[in-house]
């Protein structure tokens, strides 16, 4: 299929429906607005079930409804929508539905404001909801990959029975670029075998998440352990650029990796050896990927535009001896190439951290 | 090479069209594009802009703060850019809606009465076209052909009956706009 410009939102919507999903609940939220309306007019089209909830609240426990259904089902909000949801996703997380949730980030918190903004991150990759789970989180940074990581997230979930994060933030929505998109999947002929499809002839399924006895709850915590730890050694995905010979590897996910990436071609014009360690997966996290990068003496400049959050990851992987500084942008303000250069030359003379104002 | 064009006016200028069309046919000559439209409040207070780099290489950042182009449709537009056009590049003025002139000597300014030239055709709302044909003339980035192709393939279905009038819009504000060394 021949490469369309398309826009970040639309192509969300549309890598979702190809990957197979036949039912979608939602609430409207800038910026992502588009991938709702994308989904209004082509799950229709195609007489897949498309619902626009009275509530982020009402439209995640739809969600976990169809779910348990065995439909492939999908929601997308923004930030302050994110937020309305955690109770389902924790539901979602201790039930073992599959679910695809696509986070077009905003500026917060509260209700903050339109723009761009990766402040999610501690939100998605650490407190998703109450209880001991992860969602598989996957970062785009183009609209390319927006489609790519949108048909893989159907694929995890369905395999690990799990929740999945696509975030992006309200650049990348909003962005067009050249992209291309895979054919349509035909939708599977049956639902799950422990899908909830009405037990005539067969033995009930059980979906649910209440276990009143220590041990079988607990019995539940170990199977959810054992599924994480194989979704973190077979699912780490990340990109790297001129590493190995790298002095300084700035770490950045998304539109600030994009922004990087231009910076980076001044840094490699001025002589400066510069490096980029981008992860595709924000968890599992790339942990020792830097810390071998650590051991062979390099320093690191984390770029995000929030207030340092996937900073404490790099911390923790890369030790505390390791000179680590930091770069944000708050507020839904994007970083800029030429700051993200004079960042790079303040962490090779004194590692910081540091916040730029507007 | 890489071109970043700021496309700025106020909504119902055509800017975030304008900005689209560059962006096909930047991809139509097999060039990486991106496109990003202003969506925040200043969007809301009346006025839009766009923001589309072309490059022979992928894009990473695909904002500027200083853009290589900026065509300025409106007052506001001119205030906010003049000062950010990279050294070297170009203004295209709309001089039907703004009075002043770049006092900077180390940008192009190139100055189009883009609304005057659009009414002359009985279609007030392509002076966006005019502006357009100014910026290739100067700045052929991509030829005023591949911009016509773009045109062609992707002005909405609803709009058809106005490709002709389109074109000759974009051609008058190319013509307005060719260095005299050219001797044209």
């Amino acid at each position: 299929m021949a490469q369309q410009l398309l826009k970040g939102n639309n192509a969300f919507a549309e890598a979702a429906i190809r990957a197979g999903c036949d039912a979608y609940f939602g609430y409207p939220i800038t910026p992502q607005t588009e991938l709702l309306e994308h989904m209004s007019a082509r799950m229709i089209e195609l007489g897949r079930v498309f619902l626009q909830a009275e509530s982020e609240v009402a439209a995640i426990n739809m969600v976990y409804g169809a779910a348990a259904a065995g439909a492939k089902v999908m929601t997308s909000s923004s930030s302050p929508g994110i937020s309305l949801m955690q109770e389902g996703y924790s539901y979602i997380a201790g039930s073992e539905v599959p679910v695809v949730i696509i986070d077009i980030m905003r500026g917060g918190p509260g209700l903050g404001n339109i723009q761009p903004s990766q402040s999610d991150y501690f939100q998605v990759t650490k407190s998703a909801g109450h209880g001991d789970f992860h969602p598989i989180v996957l970062a785009p940074a183009t609209v390319q990959e927006a489609i790519d990581l949108t048909v893989l997230a159907f694929d995890l979930a369905q395999q690990y029975r799990t929740l999945v994060f696509v975030v992006a933030d309200g650049a990348i929505g909003q962005m067009m670029e050249p992209a291309e998109l895979p054919p349509m999947r035909p939708l599977p002929a049956r639902a799950p075998d422990w899908a909830l499809t009405g037990a005539k002839g067969r033995s009930p399924n059980l979906v649910n998440s209440l276990y009143l006895g220590a041990d079988s709850l607990e019995t539940l915590n170990l199977r959810l352990q054992d599924k994480l730890h194989a979704i973190e050694s077979a699912e780490l995905r990340y990109e790297t650029i001129d590493v190995d010979d790298a002095d300084l590897v700035i770490v950045a996910f998304g539109t600030a990796a994009r922004v990087a990436k231009t910076a980076m071609q001044t840094l490699a014009d001025e002589g400066i050896r510069v490096g980029l360690l981008r992860p595709i997966t924000l968890w599992p996290f790339p942990t020792e990927a830097l810390y071998d990068l650590s051991r062979s003496g390099k320093s690191f400049l984390v770029v995000e535009m929030n207030a340092g959050q996937m900073l404490l990851d790099v911390k923790a992987a890369v030790g505390a001896d390791a000179p680590v500084s930091f770069f944000g942008r708050m507020g839904g303000a994007i970083p800029m190439p030429e700051e993200i250069v004079a960042a790079a030359h303040n962490a090779l003379a004194q590692p910081a951290f540091a916040w730029a104002g507007a | 090479m890489e071109s970043s064009i700021v496309i700025a006016g106020f909504g119902g200028q055509g800017v975030l069209f304008a900005g689209k069309m560059l962006a096909y046919a930047g991809m139509e000559n097999g060039l990486h594009v991106t496109w990003i439209p202003s969506y925040g409040p200043e969007m809301r207070g009346g006025t839009a802009n766009c923001t589309v780099v072309i490059s022979d290489r992928p894009i990473g950042a695909p904002i500027v703060s200083q853009p290589e182009i900026v065509i300025a449709l409106n007052h506001p537009s001119f205030e906010k850019y003049v000062d950010k056009v990279r050294p070297g590049g170009l203004i295209v003025v709309n001089s039907s809606l703004v009075t002043e002139k770049c006092e900077r000597d180390d940008v192009e300014a190139v100055y189009i009465p883009a609304n005057l030239i659009a009414e002359a055709f009985d279609q007030p709302k392509l002076l966006n076209m005019a502006a357009v044909g100014a910026m290739l003339a100067r700045r052929p980035i991509v030829s005023l052909e591949t911009f016509r192709q773009a045109l062609t393939a992707h002005l909405p279905a609803t709009k058809t009956e106005l490709l002709d009038v389109n074109m000759l819009i974009l051609q008058r504000g190319y013509d307005a706009a060719v260095p005299l060394s050219l001797g044209v």
